[in-house]
């Protein structure tokens, strides 16, 4: 073999790497939340309040059961997913909090200015690191966590009224 | 009976792809020209039975038979005519048939439009894409079959998801899949030419065309998706570097790059192998885009329901045609060698940077589609968002409109680079005086969008990039324009198209700057009688009526817009409940014209006085973004129309009738 032809092989290895790449991450169900999570406490983390600016951290949190629901202004499934969350607030079942994850604060404000803020409280993700402790994959997400401080059960994509019928009640009365 | 006919008819049709795969090739490699022959027949006998096969299963809509399965899942008694008929592509099943029908339709387009080929290249490139069908047929029938039935039969449908019930989305998926599938052509062509050892220039020019025209359809899609996420999602957003929106943008972004890298291999015979693997990463790119979306590997607004098994067997689609190909490529690479020389200052090294710009756009945009993926095979998970786009898009999207002109001006094998500068220069001036005069008119220069850079370095970056949009395009406009006095006469059809194109670009451009830096909304809380004045416009709010439409429940607002006292429009946003699944939706009310649009969207009811959230948008120039994009489009079909492609295809032929007889 001569060099032109080696040289030709490293589209088609290149390639190969890429299949196996892909193989790799198929049957993962992206739609799951690694197993690891699911009834662990929450991870600590210690940010800024979105609305007030003061600090939050997992304690400030407990004694309650809420959702925690991570959101972006550059997220477009957030927006399908913002007039669910705000009937949900609406019925007063327990409250929801947000974790606006890689995002400009003042693109936040914005959004929230814009859409409403159906958040009792919003937690500060700007680089992402809350997100990361949490296994987010990507916005939206929401997990169900209990007053123990205990994850219960995550959505990964937006919130609908199938899964809030089905998922997230049932488990809301099971750890009430 | 009917599901049993259609299902029938597929399994009819993917035995004439299988045929149509292996006849013509043996007879190639047999030298038998009854084999050979035979392509042409089974190419059309495969596109009627699944042609039939698809018709099928649209009437299986039409007459509401909820014991087929896809049926009953996607529609349901009270959904109207015309969204029962678009149903049909409306989920995984119906749409790989679709894709499949496309397939067989391009595939027919080939056997019909080439009577300039010998029919040792005609079997062989056929016979390609009878592999390529037989792929898609067996995906269809085995992994995704729509005629599947469900006894006992349902009384009544689920309902097509009202996202879905549209005229975007009727029209939509069928001119995208004409341009992912059109660029199973080129690859075909590529491909074919490659089992026989020879790529010249005819090869490349028989491949123009097509490569053009496939291109053009998968323009149009996009713009089509575009247009419909703006109108139908409701908040005003025009692209979202959603895994599929990028999907369909990847082969795009090759497609480009093969179009421009072709000009130089069908005239100057140079960068061969180069055109070869753009056609190859082309369709591949598409398949890739399928596999995406159909496996569930990458979380989208679009996503179909996941399934590993689909996404395997689609992954095996995509590693035996782009692996094959790339395996053949390597063996054939000795014969792919470039002859003619030319020198660093010429068309040919402007091509290849504008084909490089491309490719890099292309594979940053791969990179951030599959980088979750990567992080995840790391174990940690973690999301790209449109940010991370944006900017890496605009960064590349900077050289491409600087060299522009210049690719368009420069001659062929060598040129003097301070003829080209002294030619462009005036444009460069006129460019910048325009751009000043606009800046300075839409008041540019105030615009206020602060970005961080590395989280605290914080950085005007809105008002550079408008400006800077601004400036190129005039840049490319007024090159476009002058190219036109610079080389007058005849033009072909090849050259008006390639000019329609760039005109588009600079359209684009300036649309995109217009509408991403200028655009103006305000939202607010307002109660029947209420007016509200945005930018000179008064807008009135005469309240919400609540009626029942069609299959679903609308709240229709009714807003009468004035300006300067003159009536402009009456605008009713409406917000929608689907009756059978509950589904809620937002319909934006849009007053289009050609400087802008008004754009209203209903947000909730908040208090008993009738006191709505309104959203009001003011959206420049937003029009002529699209406007851009379809000129591109009815460049890249102009093109493709071109006599030449026609004319030296017969001339050659019986040159190739002579060669491939004694090969």
């Amino acid at each position: 073999m001569n060099k032109t032809v080696i040289k030709a092989l490293i589209p088609l290895l290149i390639f190969l790497s890429l299949v196996i790449l892909l193989y790799s991450g198929l049957g993962k169900d992206t739609r799951l939340l690694p197993s690891a999570l699911i009834d662990k406490p929450i991870p600590e983390f210690n940010v800024p309040s979105l609305l007030t600016g003061k600090r939050i951290d997992n304690e400030t949190l407990k004694g309650q059961m809420y959702l925690l629901n991570v959101w972006a202004s550059w997220c477009p499934n957030c927006r399908i997913e913002h007039p669910i969350v705000t009937e949900f607030v609406r019925q007063n079942i327990i409250p929801v909090y947000g974790l606006n994850y890689k995002d400009e604060p003042a693109d936040a404000n914005a959004w929230l200015n814009q859409f409403g803020n159906p958040y009792k409280d919003i937690l500060v993700d700007i680089d992402g690191l809350v997100g990361i402790d949490f296994g987010v994959y990507g916005a939206p997400e929401t997990f169900l966590i209990d007053a123990q401080g205990i994850i219960r059960h995550k959505i990964v994509g937006e919130l609908n009224p199938y899964n809030i019928q089905n998922e997230i009640l049932p488990l809301i009365k099971k750890y009430k | 009976m009917l599901a049993e006919i259609g299902q029938f008819t597929l399994v009819i049709g993917m035995l004439f792809s299988l045929l149509l795969a292996v006849l013509p090739l043996y007879g190639y490699f047999t030298k038998n020209d009854n084999f050979m022959h035979t392509a042409r027949p089974l190419a059309y006998m495969q596109f009627l039975f699944i042609l039939v096969s698809f018709v099928i299963l649209v009437t299986l809509f039409v007459i509401q038979d909820f014991s087929v399965q896809y049926v009953w899942q996607n529609s349901n008694s009270i959904l109207p005519i015309r969204y029962r008929i678009s149903a049909t592509w409306g989920a995984h099943e119906g749409s790989m048939l679709l894709w499949l029908l496309i397939q067989t339709l391009w595939t027919g387009f080939v056997a019909f439009y080439s009577k300039s080929l010998s029919r040792g290249q005609i079997a062989r490139i056929l016979a390609v894409l009878g592999i390529i069908s037989l792929g898609f047929a067996a995906f269809v029938y085995f992994m995704s079959n729509p005629f599947i039935r469900t006894i006992p039969a349902p009384i009544d449908g689920n309902d097509l998801n009202p996202l879905l019930q549209d005229i975007g989305l009727i029209i939509h998926p069928p001119i995208l899949y004409m341009g992912y599938v059109g660029l199973s052509v080129p690859f075909a062509i590529a491909i074919a030419a490659l089992i026989g050892g020879k790529i010249d220039e005819t090869w490349i020019r028989w491949s123009r065309p097509w490569t053009n025209a496939a291109w053009g359809f998968l323009t149009f899609g996009i713009v089509l998706g575009s247009w419909w996420a703006y109108y139908e999602l409701g908040w005003g957003g025009w692209w979202f570097w959603d895994p599929v929106e990028n999907a369909s943008f990847l082969p795009w972004l090759a497609a480009t790059a093969l179009i421009h890298v072709q000009a130089v291999s069908e005239k100057r015979n140079a960068f061969r192998g180069w055109t070869v693997l753009l056609a190859i990463l082309g369709f591949s790119l598409s398949v890739l885009g399928t596999f995406l979306v159909r496996s569930g590997i990458l979380t989208s607004v679009h996503a179909f329901a996941s399934d590993p098994s689909r996404g395997k067997f689609v992954l095996s689609l995509l590693a035996i045609y782009a692996g094959g190909a790339l395996f053949l490529y390597a063996l054939r690479v000795n014969k792919l060698k470039s002859k003619i020389g030319f020198e660093l200052s010429s068309k040919e090294t402007l091509l290849l940077t504008n084909s490089i710009i491309f490719f890099s756009a292309c594979f940053l945009v791969l990179w951030g589609t599959l980088f979750p993926i990567i992080a995840e095979s790391m174990n940690y998970k973690i999301s790209i968002g449109a940010p991370y786009f944006g900017s890496m898009f605009f960064l590349i999207m900077i050289p491409m409109a600087v060299f522009l002109p210049f690719g368009m001006m420069y001659k062929w094998r060598k040129d003097e680079m301070k003829r080209v500068v002294t030619l462009l220069l005036p444009l460069l001036l006129l460019s910048a005086v325009l751009t000043v005069i606009t800046a300075w008119y839409f008041e540019l220069y105030k615009i206020r969008s602060i970005s961080y850079i590395f989280n605290s370095f914080p950085v005007n970056t809105g008002r550079i990039k408008a400006i800077t949009g601004i400036f190129g395009s005039y840049w490319v406009l007024t090159s476009v324009l002058y190219y036109f006095k610079v080389y007058k006469g005849n033009l072909t059809r090849a050259v008006w198209g390639m000019q329609i194109s760039h005109f588009g670009v600079a359209i684009f451009i300036f649309g995109v700057t217009m509408t991403e830096y200028t655009d103006f909304e305000i939202d607010s809380l307002m109660h029947p009688n209420e007016t509200k004045i945005v930018k000179g416009y008064s807008v009135e709010f005469k309240g919400v009526e609540k009626k029942q439409i069609e299959n679903y429940q609308a709240n229709i607002g009714h807003f009468v817009v004035k300006k300067n006292d003159e009536f402009v429009a009456v605008m009713e946003p409406q917000k929608r409940v689907y009756v059978r699944s509950g589904n809620p939706m937002t319909e934006a009310a849009i007053d289009p014209g050609f400087t802008r649009d008004l754009y209203i969207s209903l947000g909730e009811q908040i208090n008993t006085q009738g006191g709505w959230a309104v959203r009001i948008y003011i959206k420049p120039y937003i029009r002529w973004m699209w406007g851009g994009g379809i000129l591109m489009m009815l460049g890249g079909f102009w093109a493709a129309t071109d006599r030449r492609y026609f004319r030296m295809a017969k001339k050659r032929k019986q040159e190739n009738i002579d060669t491939y007889l004694a090969s």
